[in-house]
């Protein structure tokens, strides 16, 4: 690369800029610098010289450009001194194409503003999906209808995907859990000499909450986010309108099978986790309390009713909807960035988990009310 | 003239498939180079390597004096400076507006102000064709015409010596199509850029290119002007040129 440079000679009224080497974008900024030093001085006549520039390019063409117009609004005269064609055919291309600067037509909106079009898109996008909710109801009624509609072989693959696949990672989670548990109660039960009440605590607390939320917050991070992910590039890649003008109704194809399979599969998920969660208390039981695996399942048998098992289940298809819809309809209100596919899955994880949350509590009270 | 990328013995294997054999190609200073071929030659792939895309299996590319096959970290940091690419589908980030597209070479690699990018950016947007206002629309609000001139400003921030075009004209309404040949032909003249790429359209090839090589059976059959194409025996440059004639 050639060596480039500016040279600076000041006579009394006469400012000359003598340009070498290649001028491009990289050396504008220091150039800049330069020039604007020795402008503190006023000059009558400034010179610019380009015949020893090697290259211009159009980003040095345009800063000498907006130069001699700040030159030309300062009453300043100045000349351009360049021959070599390449130079002046830059020159004359910035001349011809270059742009006003826009300003930023964005208005500032007061807080108020922005708090009511906060609120206002929030209820919109609620409203959508009450809508998303309907739509949902009328396709389940119109399969019950039409049970030879429904897609068995999207069913079984969604079982396959969502369920059979998670079992490893829902078997150890709730096996720690239980483990966990016990292993914090027993130092406390031991203070009292309550060994043996381990069984009742374990029971109520696993069979009741800790194996239906456990599990549903692994099928949210799991499968939650990977119908979001999926359905979302679907209809960035246009395959949901794809699917629309052949006529496969995507709520058929796509939205339905999943929600019958999380639906049908989480109690048996939860199922799984009560006996893992249940089997990690009792090794704890065992070696922490002295508690022989007889004596904690005939306790088990003794003090937990069977309805506490029932209570569980019974939550499983509740959650598995909340997780399956919600996953769902963020992935389908996905816009046309590659932003949107990650803004709306982590969103479907946290709305997916908070919701059942909220309806676990909405169980709890209710169950207590109704004395179950 | 001095060719500034020279294609040597390229060979390109994909698994049990050799898309190019000893694929030999030069292209000069300022001239306007197409790729051509029947479907599934490798026209892309061989394009995709010489940005450094992909690795070739044995011969050698040389852009600009950088032999591809020796070139180190920093050498292809520099020469991807010296090139624009623009891909078939624009692939403008979706994350940033048009104005910041053009912008994000300026940005990273200059030490510009703010005020100087927004000129250049303001420029090389009425050099392609669009209106300075459309800087502030994101590539989803935009047609599929303006996105191949976005993206076309966004290869040309840096004044390359060199431009990469993968199918520029395909997806385009032959109005648009045409436009964009004779905005090729403009910028050429108007900024002596050296460009190659790969086309189908056929107006397109006549209009713009200055010399065409043509792929097929993992070699180039032809290369050189469009003036003596026709009296080619091959199978494809037959069907291709006369068919469309």
């Amino acid at each position: 690369m050639n060596k480039s440079g500016l040279e600076i000679q000041k006579k009394s009224t006469t400012l000359s800029l003598d340009f070498f080497g290649d001028f491009t974008l990289y050396q504008i900024s220091r150039y800049e610098i330069e020039i604007e030093s020795t402008l503190s001085h006023k000059y009558a006549f400034i010179e610019i010289n380009l015949n020893h520039v090697t290259l211009l390019d159009t980003a040095a063409a345009l800063y000498l450009h907006s130069f001699v117009k700040k030159l030309d609004n300062k009453h300043i005269s100045h000349t351009i001194i360049a021959d070599k064609k390449e130079t002046l055919d830059t020159i004359k291309l910035i001349q011809k194409y270059h742009g006003e600067v826009l300003k930023n037509s964005k208005e500032k909106n007061s807080c108020i503003y922005k708090l009511g079009s906060y609120v206002y898109e929030h209820i919109l996008g609620f409203l959508a999906f009450i809508s998303f909710l309907g739509k949902l109801f009328s396709i389940k009624l119109y399969t019950i209808k039409n049970i030879s509609q429904i897609r068995f072989k999207e069913i079984f693959f969604e079982i396959n995907e969502s369920a059979i696949k998670a079992i490893p990672i829902i078997a150890l989670t709730s096996f720690l859990i239980g483990l966990v548990v016990a292993f914090q109660s027993a130092h406390q039960l031991k203070l009292y000499g309550a060994n043996v009440f381990i069984v009742d605590m374990l029971g109520l607390s696993i069979l009741r909450e800790l194996a239906p939320v456990i599990t549903a917050i692994v099928i949210a991070g799991r499968s939650g986010s990977a119908f979001t992910a999926q359905i979302g590039a679907m209809k960035i890649t246009q395959e949901l309108d794809a699917m629309r003008t052949m006529g496969f109704d995507p709520y058929l194809f796509l939205v339905l099978p999943r929600i019958i399979a999380l639906m049908i599969t989480m109690p048996i998920l939860i199922f799984l986790a009560d006996i893992m969660g249940i089997l990690g208390g009792m090794i704890v039981a065992n070696i922490d309390l002295g508690i022989s695996t007889d004596m904690f399942l005939s306790r088990f048998l003794e003090v937990i009713h069977i309805k506490n098992f029932y209570v569980g289940i019974f939550k499983g298809p509740f959650f598995a909807f909340l997780i399956a819809s919600i996953g769902i309809y963020r992935g389908l209100i996905v816009k046309d960035d590659t932003q949107s596919i990650g803004f709306n899955t982590t969103k479907s994880v946290v709305e997916s988990i908070f919701a059942v949350i909220v309806c676990d509590a909405l169980f709890s009270i209710a169950f207590t009310n109704l004395g179950i | 003239m001095k060719p500034i990328i020279k294609v040597r013995n390229i060979k390109t294997v994909f698994g049990k498939n050799t898309v190019h054999d000893s694929l030999n190609l030069e292209i000069h200073k300022g001239e306007i180079y197409g790729l051509l071929g029947p479907s599934g030659c490798g026209k892309t792939t061989l394009l995709r390597e010489m940005v450094l895309l992909q690795k070739y299996d044995a011969g050698f590319i040389d852009i600009l004096g950088y032999n591809f096959s020796n070139i180190t970290q920093e050498q292809s940091q520099h020469l991807r400076r010296e090139w624009g690419v623009l891909f078939q589908s624009g692939a403008l980030f979706s994350s940033l507006s048009v104005g910041q597209n053009i912008a994000l070479g300026l940005v990273e690699y200059s030490d510009l102000s703010k005020k100087m990018i927004d000129e250049i950016v303001a420029f090389k947007i009425n050099l392609v064709g669009l209106e300075v206002s459309d800087a502030d629309l994101f590539p989803s609000q935009i047609s599929g015409g303006m996105k191949k001139k976005a993206a076309l400003a966004r290869a040309l921030a840096l004044d390359p010596k060199l431009l990469f075009l993968d199918e520029p004209t395909s997806g385009l309404d032959p109005i648009s199509a045409r436009e964009f040949d004779s905005l090729i032909l403009k910028l050429r003249d108007l900024l002596g850029l050296t460009i190659v790429m790969v086309s189908h359209d056929l107006r397109s090839i006549y209009d713009t290119l200055d010399r065409i090589a043509i792929i097929d059976k993992k070699q180039i059959i032809y290369e050189g002007s469009l003036d003596k194409i026709k009296d080619e025996k091959s199978e494809f440059i037959q069907t291709f040129f006369k068919a469309n004639i």
